[in-house]
């Protein structure tokens, strides 16, 4: 059934929650105002009761698949299991209930958070500094490569391209476009992964970075990254490293180590917060050493176990600025931060070690009935393709609608764009052996059914609630609002 | 498993990272802790923060105290709805989407524009995208921000100029009126102008004539920006896409987002249909599945950074999806009534206070324009130590505005709400009556 419009419910008058009484004199609009245009209607604005809001609410949750609901295997988002504690933590009055210009005597508790937040992800990441400011991992990379291009200037030697392999995130691009750079698109070689040779023969002077993922987006580990960087070095330039992929390394690998002096972290993905149906996220940046001067302003600073938020510029010369305002998404940290403390050194190696684990299984599992373009051993996600199926006709579209009939949640989908058809699978640590043979065997089952009935695939979902929807349409008739009548 | 891998054990699978490059030893991190130990930890830590609940606040400037009802922590609590990713899948994904086309729709009907996305990261973030698109849309580099725009606002626009910032210059608000006067803009607007941005109600709680300004951008060829900090205004203010306003941006933390020390709140962005090609971030649109049912999907994908990388409208990918859908939860369980209703008892309830406030010796109304429920006022002594000496008495008296502008050393910005019942305000007239007037 359809599930109306919360405008289509309204009957004229009907009103859900009222402010409370007036306790001081009630002002008229106009008298106070005046020469103020003022508007006496919203027009088509919803008039429901609060129990018409609960259902509607109700059940456009059950037209949702969430990670509570079940396996959600997307390739690069890493959805983990989001512990319910965390949840309650960021409700508690103390966090939720804080205004940001508060006096800091007053937030002490939310400024220990985060400078101890910062703190743990500097050393998970090998860096100096961390700024906790960015909003999401997107605006960590514009953030990171707004500082390069500062530092170069300051250099008094502007350099104006960016290297990006062409298995980076597209944000990895616009981002960089963003911040004034030219990027230089760097094909990863046949085994998917950068060589030296490749950045070598792109690298020069007036190239500022080098933007990679590790793991990359192939869910393979950049085994050159220490030679790659150093190319990057020798010429004088930076290293950035998108650390969506983090999940992978925790406990094992440091990205400093690897000679990267910029990595943004997605909060949302590898410390758990949900992803809430596109956000909210958080996309801490932490840096070298060098780079620390044109971190964006405030700084979170401790003096003599008294925190506070810094945001001289006499001090902080050299900063970009600001990405946003205040000082980031605060209660999706309180949520990382409760979940690193949970979770401790050893429960974080482990999550790694896990993830790697099922990535794996699932990688071995399959690749007799689906292609696996890149046949070692991967990390926390692995690539197949619909090439045996597309013999017959079907596509990863297909197969990835077919999925939903099983009650799982379709990968990643033609992700990352050098693979034909990808297939990206990334498991996470928190599923168990059980639900990951649910999966090889509906997987299994869906290439049978594309060799004997592709017809099948072709007309799937048949069993969610909505069919497959036509996406060419809404884009080419356009219709992004409600509209009274119409 | 292992055996189904074909490797003996796990560290066998390990060594795929090179040996080189592994950490010899443990990462320097506290060892885990239990839920209940968990709990514990944080709930000491929340409790060294003091709360508006504990607290007198009259602090707004971009974040403000309203009450939260209930069915609003109920929607966002569903977990189908905040464990999903980005509606990627529509046939799996049709509550965030239908719940986003809702969002969209509400924010088109307070601003009466005719195009919304899905939400940008906040209300400064979104001024700077509303500012790249209106540089993109006129294919012109000068970019105007009146003075009274929020200064955290006006710095993250700086920021996204990168190198670029020759080309932005502030038009400077009238300091009897605390507005921005019309006759500042059309000095400053000319042929070179992209856009001109304004804040209305500004930072000082000042209600801007926006169709003098969008009349004077519109005969040099500009768009007009309005952002808006505190869209609560909106249940009273007629809205600017009936003013002349082409982009409307702000901030929606108002709509039933908790204060949280400033995030995760929600950028919302609405614009002229003109522009939709022009605009940032996730649109959801309305279309029909196989069977004809009408159902809802990610729509527009070719300005994004996933299809166009670097010649994308914007690299912003994950949004701020939750806090939209406790917007909708919000707005619709007020409603129509409910949300004029407390529009109007803001409107009373600051007019109070600064009745109050100005009645006292030494105590003046600093800025003569109209204004919704922030104000400023000028007292003789040093703010600073007024507002400290008020958190003893556990009041939060408002921003001294010296931090953002030297010039108003004896000024103070103060915001009333629903959440400031006249007792307590009259306390705090008491309270700052014992700092002025010698």
């Amino acid at each position: 059934m359809e599930e109306k419009l919360i405008f289509e419910m309204s009957v004229k008058g009907r009103h859900g929650v009222l402010p409370g009484g007036f306790d001081v004199p009630g002002e008229s609009p106009g008298e106070v105002l005046p020469g103020v245009a003022l508007r006496d209607d919203i027009e088509g604005f919803p008039e429901v009761s609060e129990g018409d809001v609960v259902r509607h609410f109700t059940r456009l949750a059950s037209r949702n698949f969430g990670i509570d609901t079940g396996f959600y295997p997307l390739g690069s988002c890493t959805m983990k299991y989001n512990p319910k504690i965390n949840e309650e933590i960021a409700r508690l009055e103390g966090f939720a209930r804080l205004h940001p210009y508060e006096p800091p005597e007053l937030c002490q508790g939310a400024l220990e958070l985060m400078y101890e937040l910062e703190r743990y992800l500097a050393e998970i990441s090998g860096m100096d500094a961390v700024t906790l400011q960015p909003a999401a991992g997107a605006q960590g990379e514009l953030c990171g490569m707004l500082m390069i291009g500062a530092y170069f200037r300051d250099k008094g030697k502007p350099r104006g391209k960016v290297i990006i392999p062409d298995t980076a995130h597209g944000t990895n691009s616009s981002s960089s476009h963003l911040a004034g750079f030219k990027v230089v698109r760097v094909a990863s070689e046949g085994k998917g992964v950068l060589t030296p040779e490749a950045i070598k023969s792109v690298m020069d002077e007036d190239t500022a970075a080098l933007m990679l993922t590790n793991p990359n987006t192939l869910g393979l580990f950049e085994s050159n990254i220490k030679e790659v960087v150093e190319v990057v070095h020798e010429k004088g330039g930076l290293g950035y490293c998108d650390g969506a992929n983090l999940n992978a390394l925790m406990g094992f690998m440091k990205l400093g180590e690897m000679g990267v002096d910029l990595v943004q972290l997605n909060l949302h993905k590898t410390f758990s917060p949900p992803h809430g149906g596109g956000g909210p996220g958080s996309g801490p940046l932490g840096v070298k050493k060098v780079l620390e001067p044109y971190l964006p302003l405030p700084r979170i600073v401790k003096e003599k176990a008294l925190f506070s938020l810094d945001s001289e510029r006499t001090r902080h010369t050299a900063t970009v600025g600001r990405l946003k305002a205040f000082y980031g998404n605060f209660l999706v940290m309180v949520r990382a931060y409760s979940y690193l403390r949970c979770m401790g050194r050893t429960g974080l190696t482990r999550a790694s070690e896990m993830a790697i684990l099922n990535a794996n299984y699932i990688k071995e599992r399959l690749k007799g009935h689906f292609y696996l373009p890149f046949d070692t051993p991967c990390m926390h996600e692995c690539v197949f393709t619909d090439r045996y199926q597309s013999e017959k006709g079907v596509t990863t579209m297909d197969i990835a609608k077919r999925l939903m009939d099983y009650g799982f949640h379709p990968p990643t989908i033609y992700f990352p764009l050098v693979v034909s058809g990808a297939i990206m699978v990334e498991p996470t640590e928190t599923e168990s052996l059980e639900t990951l043979d649910a999966f090889i065997d509906a997987m299994k089952a869906i290439a049978e059914e594309a060799e004997k009935d592709p017809g099948l695939l072709k007309n799937s979902p048949g069993k969610t609630e909505t069919a497959r929807v036509d996406e060419a349409g809404a884009a080419r008739n356009p219709r992004l609002r409600w509209v009274q009548g119409k | 498993m292992c055996e189904a891998i074909g490797v003996a054990s796990v560290e066998e699978l390990l060594e795929v990272f090179p040996g080189e490059l592994k950490l010899k030893r443990p990462l320097d991190l506290p060892e885990g802790l239990p839920e209940q130990e968990l709990l514990g930890l944080l709930k000491s830590i929340s409790k060294k923060n003091r709360t508006v609940e504990e607290y007198a606040s009259f602090l707004g400037a971009g974040a403000y105290n309203h009450y939260l009802p209930s069915v609003v922590d109920y929607a966002i609590s569903r977990s189908e709805l905040y464990s999903a990713y980005t509606p990627y899948q529509p046939e799996m994904s049709q509550g965030t989407l239908q719940a986003t086309f809702e969002y969209q729709t509400l924010i088109c009907q307070l601003t009466a524009m005719e195009v919304s996305n899905a939400s940008l990261y906040d209300g400064a973030s979104a001024t700077a995208e509303a500012v790249l698109m209106a540089r993109r849309k006129t294919g012109r580099k000068k970019v105007l921000l009146s003075s009274a725009v929020h200064p955290e606002y006006r710095e993250t626009v700086k920021t996204h100029l990168v190198a670029d910032n020759e080309s932005l210059a502030e038009v400077p608000y009238c300091t009897e009126s605390g507005s921005t006067l019309p006759g500042a803009s059309l000095s400053a607007v000319d042929k070179e102008t992209a856009c001109l941005v304004i804040q209305s109600p500004n930072f000082f709680g000042a209600i801007e004539d926006v169709s003098a300004h969008a009349e004077i951008a519109h005969k040099k060829g500009a768009l007009l920006i309005v952002s808006i900090a505190e869209p609560l205004s909106l249940g009273l203010l007629k809205p600017p896409g009936l003013l002349g306003c082409d982009i409307v941006v702000g901030e929606g933390q108002s709509f039933g987002n908790p204060l949280a020390f400033g995030g995760p709140y929600l950028g919302f962005m609405a614009a002229k249909e003109e522009l939709l090609r022009q605009m940032p971030g996730r649109i959801v649109g309305e279309t029909k599945d196989t069977n004809g049912k009408r159902s809802f999907c990610l729509t527009l994908a070719t300005r994004e950074q996933h299809i166009r990388r670097e010649r994308a409208t914007s690299n912003i990918c994950t949004n701020e999806g939750l806090s939209a859908l406790a917007a909708l939860a919000y707005l619709s369980a007020l409603g129509k009534k409910g949300l004029m209703d407390l529009a109007r008892l803001n409107l009373s309830k600051a007019h109070y206070l600064m009745q109050q406030l100005s009645a006292l010796p030494g105590v003046t109304h600093a800025f003569g324009s109209p204004f919704f429920n922030e104000f400023v006022i000028k007292v003789e002594e040093d703010p600073q130590e007024i507002l400290q000496g008020l958190v003893s008495s556990s009041i939060l008296g408002g921003i001294a505005l010296k931090r953002f502008y030297p010039e108003l050393s004896k000024h103070i910005l103060l915001c009333a709400t629903e959440m400031n019942p006249k007792h307590e305000m009259d306390r705090f007239v008491r309270e700052l009556s014992s700092f002025t007037g010698g």
